[in-house]
């Protein structure tokens, strides 16, 4: 047994209101950038719908991921080591733009600078790659709560395979949110595609992540990664995904999706697992089996053989400590509500998802009937195949047992607790039905329905001892290195990357300096740049030079 | 004037070569990439990229048995100088059709595709001229030189492969050059310009063939110790290992 420690993350769909929050902090923190303006490290799916790229779920297509070869070894799905150096000239199976969507902005400056006219001016859409005028026709999120579905329905990968039974009729159709991530996976099949071995995974947090300085621009990784979350920046030439947010995963905090979450529908932890099993269960042959291989390696944290062959394998005490309190270990594997998505990519993805009781409620508050009501609802769940063929589609490989399952305990849930609520003595009997005790239960509901920040999120902070080192507070760095850079010479992303700390530095002197936090004292003299027309130099666009120099160009 | 062309223009471009490679290595990692357009478009890449790239390795293995291998060795193993002309040759168009097809469509592409054109840098206008006039001239010297013998026969493994030879040798016998016809003339010299451009341009991907894939584990494990924050620690200031 060999005890390794991985960071992830579970998402309750169930809470998941579809308000893109998470996407736009995500964007605004990581992606907004020239050359990652289609990037979304993080974005939100309308389920039924085609994802983001279009249709990126079809691995007959894109062939990402691993399969199991005829002699039932793991392989990646879109060829060896010696097929991905052949067609390394032209990678066969890129997601080109369109795939996407091409990134515009808009003309504002006709807005202001237009003539005296009859019409109002208009700015118009300009493509980001060629600065021409052009026609807007998909986007991130074009299908939005099934905009267009009736269009767009028969390009869904997952509803394909159960196609003859849904019906898009307004009356029946059911659907719900889908927040994606990078997956961190044990087995990441973007790493094992990546020639160059730019991509790796971090020994001791299991973050996935793209060294920049040993990424050749290859793009094979965005071939091999089957949920198409690895993107090439078309500016720099390299590949970048979800990082995490590792700085700030490193000091204790979560991620920015996670710490935005307007519906607090994301937990985040640690979870053991045994590093030697990861082939072993990623090679299961069944589909159906490869859920619970995935559950099976995951260790108990409070087994006391596990904590002492993690301690051998030099996790920290207060790591395992972490283990033990982690939501995720009791999401995934003491309430088994938590389910990973598509194992069948066999990438063994560490962002699970609780699956959304909500379309089975819908339908039967819509019949009249009482939806709460434990009996209705298992009934329910029996009867209203479509919706959990949709999600074991999604989440057991089509497997409809597990998510069946899960649902019945969400319904058993909802009933149990509203007895409890209503102030009449709780039913032991609906625990019972769907295998948990009433403890259990209860604390299930602490966890899923009034968990607290600290319970939400349990990330111990990376060691002490090696603080002072880690990006985000990077004290430990001579300032004469990034003198070095040759900035400019090779585009706007040349050079030597600037720590966040640097970045920050007149931000946090101001902010230390300063007597107040809510309005400093040189606002009034500031320019706001959401107003700024980009032209030309302001006062106040820039800090003084220093006191005393003259440079005062407020003047 | 005939050791400023053939010695002292070449080991400038030499030297050029060698420490703009170390100097841009150590600087820029970070912009040290294909600078790949792919996703822009797909269709003419798909058919030019491969088919100049392919056709560039053959012709770079050519260049390497033409120059590098003295006539005397395969006399020795008693390749006769026809039978040795004959492949060659063939070998050369080949290659040399395939890389000239190849870049024709990827200029096209770069000039048309909106996109594409628009992420074209200055550098790389420049090299796309010089690497373009390198193989113009090596496929005239290929066809009209060696085919069609205009100009007369030249046996270049008796010239310029001695003269380059000489040169890695670091003992130039700048004569070879000066007598060899001005075909061949101005292919070397064109070809120590690119040269000398090469590590500014995104030519440098050419030094991350990635070979080492073929023997490395599939999934890369890293761990935060060997290195903190994103700067390798200065010369006595690393960690230490308890």
């Amino acid at each position: 047994m060999r005890v390794m420690a991985q960071m992830a993350m579970v998402m309750n769909l169930d809470k998941c209101i579809g308000c893109h929050t998470c996407s736009v902090t995500c964007k605004q923190a990581w992606t907004n950038r020239t050359g990652t303006e289609y990037v979304w490290f993080n974005n939100v799916e309308t389920r039924p719908g085609q994802g983001y790229p279009r249709r990126y779920e079809d691995q007959e297509e894109w062939k990402g991921g691993w399969e199991l070869n005829s002699r039932g070894r793991l392989k990646l799905k879109a060829g060896g080591r010696l097929k991905k150096l052949a067609t390394i000239f032209s990678n066969p199976k890129l997601p080109s733009i369109n795939d996407y969507y091409e990134p515009w902005t808009y003309d504002y400056a006709t807005l202001t600078d237009a003539p005296a006219q009859q019409h109002t001016p208009v700015a118009r859409p300009k493509s980001l790659l060629t600065g021409k005028n052009m026609k807007i026709e998909w986007s991130s999120n074009w299908d939005d709560d099934l905009g267009g579905s009736k269009a767009t329905e028969k390009y869904d990968p997952m509803l394909k395979k159960i196609a003859d039974k849904v019906k898009f009729e307004f009356e029946q159709t059911f659907m719900f949110y889908l927040p994606r991530i990078c997956e961190h996976c044990l087995n990441p099949s973007c790493a094992a595609s990546c020639p160059s071995g730019a991509i790796y995974k971090r020994a001791e947090d299991g973050i996935v992540l793209v060294d920049q300085d040993r990424c050749r621009g290859w793009r094979m990784c965005v071939s091999g990664c089957p949920y198409k979350k690895v993107y090439f920046n078309h500016r720099t030439g390299k590949a970048e995904k979800c990082t995490f947010c590792f700085p700030r995963i490193e000091v204790g905090l979560p991620t920015v999706c996670a710490e935005t979450c307007v519906g607090r529908l994301r937990y985040i932890g640690l979870v053991l697992y045994d590093a030697d099993r990861v082939l072993e269960a990623a090679s299961v042959p069944d589909d159906h089996d490869l859920y619970e291989a995935q559950r099976s390696i995951l260790l108990d944290p409070d087994d006391p053989e596990v904590v002492r062959a993690a301690e051998a394998a030099g996790i920290p005490r207060d790591w395992i400590d972490a283990a033990q309190r982690s939501p995720i270990h009791a999401l995934i594997n003491k309430y088994k509500v938590a389910l990973p998505l598509h194992p069948e990519y066999r990438t063994m993805p560490m962002v699970w998802y609780i699956p959304p009781l909500s379309p089975v409620i819908d339908v039967v508050r819509d019949t009249g009937e009482d939806a709460e009501d434990t009996g209705n609802l298992f009934a329910a769940i029996d009867a209203l195949r479509i919706p959990v063929e949709y999600l074991a589609e999604l989440f057991t490989a089509g497997d409809v047992a597990p998510v069946d399952r899960v649902l019945k305990q969400l319904a058993a849930m909802r009933s149990y607790m509203r007895d409890i609520n209503m102030g009449r003595d709780p039913n032991p009997e609906i625990p019972a039905a769907v295998g948990m005790t009433e403890e259990a239960m209860y604390d299930m509901y602490r966890l899923l329905a009034i968990a607290k920040y600290d319970e939400r999120y349990v990330i111990p902070p990376a060691h002490a001892e090696q603080a002072h080192s880690l990006e985000e507070l990077g004290t430990e760095c001579a300032v004469s290195e990034y003198g070095g850079g040759q900035q400019d010479l090779f585009g706007e992303g040349s050079g030597v990357p600037t720590p966040i700390a640097v970045e920050n530095f007149q931000m946090l002197r101001d902010r230390q300096t300063s007597d107040t936090l809510a309005s400093p004292n040189d606002k009034s003299s500031r320019v706001n740049l959401l107003n700024w027309d980009g032209k030309g130099a302001p006062p106040g666009l820039f800090p003084p030079r220093s006191e005393g120099e003259g440079q005062d160009d407020g003047a | 004037m005939d050791t400023f062309l053939w010695v002292i223009v070449p080991y400038l471009c030499l030297a050029t070569f060698v420490i703009g490679h170390f100097w841009r290595y150590r600087y820029d990692k970070f912009g040290w990439t294909t600078r790949s357009s792919q996703l822009y478009e797909d269709r003419l890449l798909r058919l030019g990229s491969p088919l100049f790239h392919f056709g560039m390795l053959g012709v770079v293995g050519g260049h390497i048995i033409g120059l590098l291998v003295p006539q005397s060795w395969t006399d020795a193993v008693g390749i006769s100088h026809e039978a040795y002309h004959v492949v060659a040759v063939t070998g050369g168009l080949l290659a040399g059709v395939m890389a000239v097809v190849g870049m024709v469509i990827l200029i096209y592409r770069r000039r048309t595709v909106g996109p594409v054109f628009s992420a074209t840098t200055v550098m790389d206008k420049v090299m796309y001229a010089f690497l373009a006039a390198v193989i113009v001239l090596g496929m005239w010297n290929t066809i009209a030189g060696s085919i069609m013998t205009i100009g007369g026969e030249y046996n270049y493994r008796e010239g310029v492969s001695v003269w380059y030879r000489s040169f890695l040798a670091f003992n130039p016998d700048a004569s070879l050059m000066a007598d060899a016809p001005l075909g061949f003339q101005l292919h070397a010299m064109v070809a120590f310009g690119i040269f000398a451009l090469w590590p500014f341009t995104r030519l440098v991907h050419v030094f991350s063939a990635p070979l080492g894939y073929l023997t490395r584990p599939y999934i890369v494990y890293r761990s935060r110790e060997d290195q903190l924050g994103s700067h390798s620690p200065r010369r006595g200031w690393e960690r230490t290992r308890v």
